[in-house]
């Protein structure tokens, strides 16, 4: 009877999922071709070598500084909650400046004047170091409202079983805290990945900038955006749907 | 167990949750039961008797023994209690037996096999064979107290301190973990409980400490309590405890 309901509601769901595909490409197709554009896939399939390039490119910086903002969340986030007050206003102020200020600016100014300033000509591993402090800033406030969610009766449970400090976080704060993370992460995660095509500005040949430049040497437009959509979307779609199965998962907990 | 406690405070803030607490105990005393309105210091007593808390002043010992106040003291004595509170606190992320097992582990230092082969027959023992693989959330409150019970007992624990363990749970449970407690003090376990179940009390209580205002109004034999409280507070207390019982 159950296995009934849940094949029915699969099969429903197949059946809307074809229905809205169908609705959307027609709105889109009516749209395209109210405007009567001249489609010239031929021009951009030339240039598939230099896209794909970049998509490498814009992957691989994606997770260097998913990496780097992971570590730098954390720090930011102890840093907070530091004993020593010099540490905590240090760490509460980067996360109210990082956040608060445009990453547009945050790369311009970081590239060209600081990395400048510093003899630093890498635009790689500056663009990455750039992105991940942006994304850590907002990862900090993530994992310490997580932190914050671990209520004192866990606290007090933990102390009564006789955990010592260490073991108290290991056991008790950490693996919840991480847990309730999650989903808030992966969706940092996706804005990350799209963020990363603000730094063709430093130049840095990424996907977005790839497709800026065919454009320019196929003459074409919007075929080269399109797809440029479509790439995005490989990454950030498995992204959600795995926050979303997470988010599942963990819904016993409440 | 013999308990000695002399002029113990323990503030919040400027509220002194104990305001010079002092009584003692004969060293024969296997229950002791700590009763008083809400508000009175009884579960903040139970906590500085069990060193979770830690006393801003005054003396306290436990079988002759002085307890210390410092922290690393303090985590040295807390881990030869048992704790249950009204609120089950399991660690909702463990498995029951996850939940009894990871304690014996890392505080006690008991091997991996024997600490969950010590879990599985705790939590048998306790009714809950059945649902040792489950989380806190798939229990219902009567489980998830008996799972507490065993996580505290299960390291054979010099003393068991309870903190109105039933006051969360409908009548059908309460009376579940009652008898499971009754046993536990019949099989001689030493007991510190706070509770507002008056005729539980009763049965298992061997000595009765009775609070207002976190101070001691009355220390006495538990027989001698409930037959003859001497103190105004403690007859109108009692009288309201039992009037619809």
């Amino acid at each position: 009877m159950i296995r009934g309901a849940a094949h029915n509601i699969a099969l429903r769901q197949v059946l809307w999922s074809i229905v809205l595909v169908m609705i959307v490409s027609l709105a889109v197709w009516a749209t395209f071709a109210s405007v009567r554009y001249h489609w010239n896939w031929s021009a951009l399939w030339k240039f598939r070598g230099l896209i794909m390039s970049g998509w490498m490119m814009t992957i691989l910086i994606s997770a260097a500084s998913l990496l780097l903002s992971i570590v730098l969340g954390f720090g930011l986030m102890i840093g907070q909650r530091s004993p020593w007050m010099p540490v905590r206003m240090f760490c509460r102020g980067y996360v109210e400046l990082m956040r608060g200020t445009p990453l547009l600016v945050q790369l311009l100014v970081g590239y060209y004047i600081i990395a400048n300033a510093l003899r630093i000509n890498m635009p790689i591993p500056v663009g990455i170091f750039l992105l991940g402090s942006f994304e850590g800033a907002y990862l900090a406030e993530i994992f310490r409202g997580a932190l914050e969610s671990i209520g004192a009766s866990q606290l007090e449970a933990a102390r009564a079983v006789g955990f010592d400090r260490t073991q108290t976080y290991r056991f008790v704060i950490l693996p919840q805290a991480v847990r309730r993370a999650l989903p808030g992460t992966a969706g940092e995660m996706i804005s990350l990945i799209k963020s990363s095509s603000l730094l063709s500005v430093i130049g840095i040949e990424e996907v977005t900038q790839t497709v800026k430049m065919t454009n320019a040497q196929a003459y074409t437009a919007l075929e080269g955006f399109i797809p440029l959509a479509l790439l995005y979307l490989a990454l950030t779609l498995p992204l959600s749907s795995w926050a979303r199965r997470l988010e599942n998962k963990f819904k016993y907990e409440t | 167990m013999k308990i000695t406690a002399t002029d113990v405070t323990k503030r919040y803030g400027l509220h002194a949750a104990l305001d010079g607490v002092s009584f003692a105990t004969p060293g024969d005393v296997g229950a002791v039961v700590l009763l008083g309105p809400s508000g009175s210091g009884k579960s903040t007593l139970l906590r500085v008797l069990g060193s979770l808390l830690l006393a801003d002043s005054g003396a306290l010992s436990l079988d002759g023994n002085h307890l210390s106040s410092d922290e690393a003291s303090a985590l040295r004595q807390r881990r030869e209690n048992g704790f249950v509170f009204q609120s089950f606190n399991l660690f909702p992320h463990l498995t029951a037996r996850e939940n009894v097992a990871l304690p014996l582990r890392e505080v006690h230092r008991i091997a991996p096999a024997d600490a969950d082969l010590r879990a599985k027959e705790v939590l048998e023992r306790f009714g809950m064979g059945l649902h040792i693989d489950k989380r806190p959330s798939e229990m219902s409150g009567g489980q998830q107290q008996r799972v507490a019970l065993a996580r505290a007992i299960a390291p054979k624990p010099r003393l068991l301190l309870l903190d109105e363990p039933t006051s969360a749970l409908d009548p059908m449970m309460t009376q579940e973990v009652l008898d499971l407690i009754r046993e536990l003090v019949e099989g001689g376990q030493q007991i510190v409980l706070s509770t507002h179940e008056i005729s539980f009390a009763k049965k298992v209580a061997d000595w009765v400490v009775f609070l207002e205002h976190g101070k001691v109004v009355e220390s006495a034999p538990a027989k001698e309590f409930f037959t003859a409280p001497r103190s105004e507070l403690a007859i109108q207390f009692l009288e309201a405890l039992t009037r619809y019982r």
